[in-house]
This record gives structure tokens, sequence and C-alpha cells, in this order.
């Protein structure tokens, strides 16, 4: 088991390596200079302009830049943002309570919600519940987010006016009436990504309940006289959560990118909407950052999940 | 005697047994194809035909609405020139006869802009699609027929792929790469193809593990070694005769790959990286609509709701798909 770990661990960390390389080389080989603004402006002297690009370290070959990206960002350095022209960890650790807030409690309420929902879908297979929700499920993934962040806005922030349009990341949470705010303003940013990560949550638990149902074990549970509430809850839900908890596990990653849509449609200062603005900014260090945040969530989530599986599941031998 | 079995009362005119009849039956009715037995599990499953008719209709739409345009008034010329001529007289306005849609705050008529940019969105949809699908299908039946190292090799291209962040990378990828795409292909021909290779070049891993395993199994089936013996070569085996056979799970990928796709390029263009804003494809329609919500919420709504409506028909048409081609999956 420890050996597995080990060894995925040891798999995962060329594969950042890897994708941090393969980002890297396509930003800086990308044409267009992401100095291009202080090229444009004839009142910067050319000299200055060559002092700026050593400053930044562009005027080395891009494999040496990386190699150094690499050892600072080890370090916990990440290098000075072009745009703000301060550390672009700051920057990060500024706008990461925003997105964890958002994401985080959307996250809680769809698992919570998908559960029950898909338990009951199962074992009622057929019955007017699962075909709601099955309906529901459907219209939940077809949707894009945006749309449903713009539909709820119009009904809810517009219409009825019970939220704001704007999220306002200026709130001191220090009252009791800033925090009631706070949760007013995260309501529909964290509907949209609910509604998103539930269809698709509630599919995956009532298929693998319906995978579990016919086996054998719950014949036997059934057979010894447990109560069929004990049985479906016992027995049969604890084992279909083997596969979904991995699932949720995938999903992490997903739910953050879902974030990088709600975060522009709502103004939600967080790390979705600095990446669109420093992609627009040309930003390459912000972007680079970014980037291997996500890249890093995909890869840590991925072997959190794997890992989960064979600790939950003890049928899965690590070959 | 009245009470006997006919098929054994030999006195009455001879009436062949159940099991003749059922031969007869069985020679004169066609033989039952895996189409045919496709199809008429797909008919019974409601959503599906509904969503295959919304489909057919929408896709009917953009192909000959443009004629339709053209038919109706005869002081329309070009069909493209219409969906961009202003009217500053009748801005934002709600549906009407006229402009069953209603008009943006140009004045444009937006019913023949959802036409000219559902032609663009579905050919998106489908595109990538193609792409996706017959890159997963190349690198899974090498992978899942040669085996070994290049298997190895593959799979761990593959399982590399499966941790890019996806929807960030299409967009950094966009971002940089449409203006000399844009300057190699034109305009419209640009974006587009830097769109689609983007979101079918990041979307072909799925496919490649279902077409893998597929491979994995059915080349120890007999008919293979059939194939091998007699002397047909490698690639005929694998396209001619393994491939066909692992069809189904490929189509119903390909099916929910075409609704992904769509919702892809609309948020593209929904965060700036995709179409730009006087190319009506649906997204944008609905990204160039967002500012109106007070004035006119049909100009977002209404191209909404047609994304909305294709992805959710390619789901349930996927989902009849699935239940007709393998009736054991159950999600």
């Amino acid at each position: 088991m420890t050996q597995y770990i080990v060894r995925r661990v040891l798999i995962a960390i060329p594969t950042m390596l890897v994708i941090s390389f393969v980002v890297f080389a396509i930003l800086a080989l990308a044409p267009g200079d992401p100095l291009a603004q202080f090229a444009l402006n004839p009142a910067i002297p050319q000299e200055v302009r060559q002092r700026i690009r050593e400053s930044f370290g562009l005027d080395q070959p891009w494999p040496v830049r990386y190699v150094k990206w690499l050892t600072n960002l080890v370090r916990g350095d990440w290098g000075m943002s072009f745009s703000t022209k301060g550390p672009v960890i700051d920057l990060v650790w500024q706008r990461m309570p925003q997105t964890l807030q958002v994401v985080g409690v959307a996250y809680l309420i769809a698992v919570v919600l998908a559960i029950p929902i898909g338990v009951i879908s199962a074992v009622k297979q057929y019955s007017i519940f699962d075909q709601i929700a099955t309906f529901f499920s459907f219209i939940g993934f077809s949707v894009p987010s945006f749309f449903t962040g713009l539909t709820l806005m119009l009904v809810f922030a517009i219409n009825l006016k019970w939220f704001p349009i704007v999220y306002s990341s200026t709130l001191n949470l220090t009252s009791w009436g800033a925090i009631g705010e706070q949760l007013r303003q995260m309501f529909l940013p964290v509907m949209v990504l609910v509604v998103q990560q539930t269809a698709a949550l509630t599919r995956f638990m009532r298929a693998s309940m319906l995978d579990n149902l016919p086996l054998d074990y719950v014949r036997t549970a059934r057979a010894k006289g447990l109560a069929d509430r004990a049985v479906v809850i016992r027995h049969v839900m604890v084992n279909s959560l083997i596969p979904v908890i991995t699932l949720i596990a995938l999903g992490v990653p997903t739910i953050f990118a879902g974030a990088i849509i709600t975060e522009n449609l709502f103004r939600v200062n967080g790390l979705g909407q600095l990446l669109i603005t420093s992609i627009n900014n040309s930003d390459t260090p912000v972007v680079m950052a970014l980037t291997f945040i996500f890249a890093f969530l995909t890869v840590t989530f991925n072997l959190i999940a794997d890992i989960m599986y064979g600790v939950l599941d003890p049928r899965v031998r690590y070959g | 005697m009245s009470e006997a079995n006919p098929a054994v009362d030999v006195t009455s005119k001879p009436v062949p047994s159940a099991a003749v009849q059922q031969l007869q039956f069985g020679l004169s009715s066609k033989p039952r194809t895996l189409i045919g037995d496709a199809w008429r599990r797909f008919r019974r499953h409601k959503l599906a035909m509904i969503g295959a008719s919304i489909l057919v209709i929408f896709i009917l739409t953009v192909l000959i609405g443009p004629s339709i345009y053209l038919l109706r008034s005869p002081d329309i010329k070009d069909f493209k020139a219409y969906t961009e001529q202003l009217d500053f007289v009748t801005i934002l306005a709600g549906p009407s006869a006229e402009h069953p849609f209603g008009t943006d705050d140009l004045g444009r008529d937006q019913l023949s802009r959802a036409v000219y940019g559902g032609r663009i969105s579905l050919l998106v949809g489908f595109a990538a699609m193609l792409i996706a699908v017959s890159l997963g299908t190349v690198v899974g039946a090498a992978a899942g027929f040669l085996g070994g190292t290049v298997d190895q090799v593959l799979m761990r291209i593959t399982d590399l792929f499966l941790s890019l962040p996806g929807l960030p990378l299409i967009i950094l990828m966009v971002y940089l790469f449409r203006e000399p795409v844009q300057k190699w292909l034109g305009q419209e021909t640009g974006i587009f193809v830097i769109v689609v290779v983007m979101i079918g070049g990041l979307a072909w891993m799925q496919t490649a593990r279902i077409v893998r395993s597929s491979f994995l199994s059915l080349k120890e089936k007999e008919f293979v070694e059939a194939a091998n013996c007699l002397g047909i070569s490698k690639t005929a085996i694998m396209f001619r005769h393994i491939l066909p056979n692992a069809f189904s799970p490929i189509i119903v990928a390909a099916t929910l790959e075409i609704g992904n796709a769509i919702i892809a390029e609309s948020t593209l263009s929904f965060l700036g990286v995709g179409f730009p804003p006087d190319t009506p494809t649906w997204g944008r329609l609905v990204t160039d609509g967002s500012q109106f919500l007070q004035a006119g919420a049909h100009l977002a709504l209404f191209p909404g709701a047609l994304i909305f409506l294709t992805v959710l028909s390619i789901n349930f048409m996927g989902d009849g798909l699935r239940d007709a081609l393998d009736p054991r999956s159950r999600l």
C-alpha cells in the first residue's frame, strides 16, 4: 500500500514537470511580445526597454528561464507580475479565499444534494421521483454554466432583486450584517456551480447504486431480516459510495474550472477572474502560475482519487 | 376429438407445427440486423426520439433557413449581408412577426443571426467531435491492438493529457495562437480552425480508453484468429474487422462529444477568447445579449435556449443510443 502510494506520487511529479515545461514553452514561443505595451510607447528609450527586459530575465533563452522559474518556484518565489509589478504569489494569496469560498460551499452543497437524490432514484428506479431527477440532471449538464448564471441573474438579481448583481469584494466581515451580505452575494455564483455538479454526481450515484442493488450481499442482508432502510443505507449506499467518492475527488478540478466562468460572470475577484484578465493583459508570469495551479489541482486530485479507491475498497489490488 | 390439439389432428387440413411456423416466419421476415435492432430499441426511448427530432429540425433550419429568408422577401439579396444589416429605427425590439427573435442594439434581425450562427455552432460541434473521435480511435486502436511498448507509451501520453487543466489550457492556447492562424487562414476560418482543433485536441482521451479496452478483448476473439489465418494484413484486421465491432461505444461517445464541444465553444465566446464579436455564434449572441439583460432579456435568452435545447437533445440522443447499442450499461 505505502509502496503503491509512493510509486503514484513518483509518477505525479514528472507529470507536473512535463505539464509545466510544455505550458512554459508554449507561453515563451507564442507569437506576441509580453512587453508590447512598452515597445509601442515611444517615450521609453531603447536602453530602458532593454533594462526592463533584463529585469524580468526575458533576454535569456527560454529553457534557461524555465529552469530558473522552476527553482524559484520551489523556493516560493513565483516571479513578478508584469501588470501589478508585484510578486505573483501575493496576487494568488489575495485572490484564493474568494475562489475557495464559492467553490467549497458549492461542492459541499452539490455532494449533500446528489447522494440522497441518487440513492432514492436508484431504489425507486423508473418512479416519478426518478424520472424527475433524471430529467433535471440532464438539464443540469446540458446548460452551459454561463447561461445558467445569466438566467439566475436575470430572475433573482434583476427582476426579483433578491441578490446583488455584482459581487463586492470590499465587504469587511466584522459584523453579522456583513456576513449576511456576503452569503447573499455568494448565493448565485454558488447556485450555478451546484446545478452543474449536482447533475453529474446524481447520475454517478444512481448508476453506482443500480450496480450494487442486484448483488448477492444485498439479498443476504434482506434474508437475515434487516429493515429495508438499513439494507439500503448501511449496505448498498456505503458500497456504492466507493466509486462515487473517487469521482468527487476527480470533480474538484472541474469545479475550479467552472469557477473561471462564474467569477467572470458575477465579477467575483477570484483566481478564475485573475486568469482571464492576466491572459488579456499578456501577464505571462501570472498566467504561468495560475495554469500551474490548475494543473497541480488536476494531477493531485487524480492521485487522491486513485489512492482513495484503494483505501476504501480492499478488493482493489495494487499490481 | 374436438378437444384435441389441431396440430396433431390428422383428419383436418394439415396445420404446420409451432416449430415449423416459427421457421417459416423466420424465413419470410427480413433478417434482423444490428442496426435494425438498435433502431427498434432507440425508437422506444421517447426522450431520445424527441431529441433526435429537435436536432433534425435545427439542422434543417440552419441549412435551408437562409433560402427561406431569400424567398420570402425579394429585397434580401445576400443572407450574410442581411444578418449584418443595421436598422437604427428598431433597436432592442422584442419578438414580433417581422423579427421573431427581436432585434439587437444595432437593429440587426436576431433570428437570421441565430440561423447563421447556428451553422457555425453546430459545425464546431461536429468538427471538434470528428477530431476527438478519430484521434481517440487511432490511439486506442493502436494501443489495444499492438500492445507492448506502443500501448505503454500511448497510454502514458493519454494519462498526461487527462492531467492537463482542460478549460484554462484551451482558453490560453486559443488566445495565444488565434492571430497567427487567422493571418494564415483568414478571419473566420482561422478562428474556426483554432477553436475546433483545441477543443477536439483535448477531448480524445476518453474515446482512446474506450477503444483500447474494446480492442483488448476483441483481438482475442476467434474471428480475428480466422482473419489472421487467412493472411489478412494487420491494418485491415484492425480497421475492417475489429473496429466495426467496437463501434457502439464510439458512437455514444461521439454523440455526447458534439454537445460538449458546443458548450466549450460558447464558453470560449463568453470569456472573450472565441469568435470575434461580429460573428454571431450562439455563444457570442448570448454574450453580446447579456449586456442588455434589463433592456431586452430575449437577446441573451433565445440563443442561450438554442444552445441548451441542442445540447439537451444531443444528451438524450446519446442516452438513447447507449440503451439501443449497449443494453447492458445503465448510466
